[in-house]
């Protein structure tokens, strides 16, 4: 079955290029960091799935059992998903800032606000 | 993978995608939150399927819990509603997206099949985790052997990136105490929420603590354990008000644990040089290796947990009492 065992693969790809489309379709910044955590997401999903082996079972030594997944992959991503929420967290708190410094999230109204403030600026 | 793993596996899968599908599509800010609570929770029960159990306790607690609450004040404070958005060509974009896509797809086809145990990942470093950790750490859980023994340096960076991003957020936002007595005066607005999460409560702490200490024998560890506590604070927070929480846990106090946690993990490895072995070497803290061992993976979790419980409440409250600020 080859389809199926790529599938997983693929499904990875096509979460990546639906938060890297978030990120550059989209000028609301919150709309953003969503699509980078889909895009996050995804690479999780990429190193849990190389991790997977046939016929194996959780990495917790028991009797009985001699095939295990790999549990590297594990490690790497149960400590990426909580310095994820972290940077997440961070990239709201700077939104909440541009919010009360600019009134809007909305990128090209952020640009525009720059735009003016610069032309003032150098005119004065 | 026996084939009814691979279906649920498949199933799941394609869960996700039309969840993202949506989540792309959408219009109301307020629903994509929402569904981003759902897609975490998808994801944690692909990783359930996939092995990684430490990994879907992480990201259940974290993604459909503390990610999708944050998500949740931020909006409330910039706003529900999307300004009408600018007609944006969406075909550029697309058309990146569709070649990046496309080449990452043809990449795909050299790597090895999903599952297969003969792939590259699964031939170094691995067999030395799986054959040796038990009797050489000790402990069952390999995830934990390898997060807090063979790669403890490593762990300890991103326990200080955490802690690193907590100075970051209390920088830009602050933490502010609401002092005006109204809030007291106002009788309970939500009793039946007030008592379910009062019987919840104790079960959530009691919980954390045994996926703390439990850790080296089942799923589990510092960072889940400090996830779940958070959330016990956060739900108190929620369901009664955000002065009654700070009462609790005031966050000067929480300041000082976060770096405390920091500190343990670090002073463990100074410790363990101290006692003439290498930075974070548990073999020497114990005349038994194997209990050194022990011992040192023991002290480093509760540093994570603390760290990580510490900086998920301060983060929590920095943004809510933001939000008070600007009704």
């Amino acid at each position: 079955m080859m389809t199926l065992e790529l599938y997983n693969y693929w499904v990875v790809i096509f979460l990546m290029m639906a938060g890297f489309y978030m990120l550059i379709a989209s000028n609301h910044l919150i709309r953003k960091i969503i699509g980078l955590n889909i895009f996050q997401t995804s690479v999780f999903m990429l190193y849990i799935s190389l991790g997977k082996v046939a016929g194996g079972t959780a990495p917790i030594a028991a009797e009985g059992i001699d095939t295990y997944s790999n549990p590297l992959p594990h490690v790497l991503i149960l400590t990426a998903i909580v310095v994820g929420i972290s940077t997440t967290s961070l990239a709201l708190a700077l939104v909440i800032r541009i919010k009360e410094s600019y009134d809007t999230v909305n990128e090209d109204e952020i640009l525009e606000i720059d735009r003016i403030a610069d032309e003032e600026g150098s005119s004065a | 993978m026996s084939n009814i793993n691979l279906l649920i596996d498949v199933v799941l899968l394609t869960m996700l995608v039309l969840t993202t599908i949506a989540i792309v599509r959408l219009d109301s800010l307020f629903a994509i939150v929402m569904l981003t609570g759902v897609f975490s929770l998808l994801a944690a029960n692909i990783f359930v399927v996939l092995d990684a159990v430490d990994v879907a306790f992480t990201e259940a607690a974290v993604g459909a819990g503390i990610s999708t609450v944050l998500m949740l004040a931020t909006i409330g404070i910039t706003g529900y509603e999307q300004k009408r958005r600018r007609k944006i060509s969406w075909i550029a974009p697309l058309t990146v997206v569709m070649i990046t896509g496309a080449v990452l797809v043809y990449g795909t086809l050299d790597m090895p099949a999903f599952t297969d145990p003969t792939a590259p990942i699964h031939q170094h470093v691995a067999p030395r985790f799986i054959n040796e950790s038990p009797t050489e750490v000790g402990i069952p859980n390999m995830v934990t052997s390898v997060l807090a023994s063979y790669r403890g340096y490593d762990t300890m960076g991103e326990v200080i990136v955490v802690f690193a991003a907590l100075i970051g957020v209390l920088s830009l936002l602050g933490i502010r105490r609401n002092t005006e007595e109204y809030e007291y005066s106002e009788p309970p607005a939500r009793p039946v929420l007030q008592v379910m999460s009062k019987f919840l409560i104790p079960f959530i702490i009691l919980f954390a603590l045994y996926v703390q200490f439990h850790g080296d024998f089942g799923p589990g560890g510092g960072f889940q354990a400090g996830v779940i506590f958070a959330v016990a604070i956060i739900l108190y927070a929620l369901t009664f008000s955000q002065q009654d929480a700070m009462d609790l846990v005031p966050p000067k106090l929480l300041k000082i644990l976060a770096s405390l946690g920091v500190l343990i993990y670090g002073g463990t490895g100074v410790v363990s040089m101290l006692k003439g072995g290498n930075f974070l070497d548990y073999n020497v803290l114990a005349h038994d290796p194997i209990h050194g061992q022990h011992y040192g993976i023991l002290v480093i979790e509760f540093g994570v947990g603390l760290t990580v419980a510490c900086v998920m409440m301060l983060i929590f409250f920095a943004f809510i009492s933001r939000g008070d600020k600007n009704p």
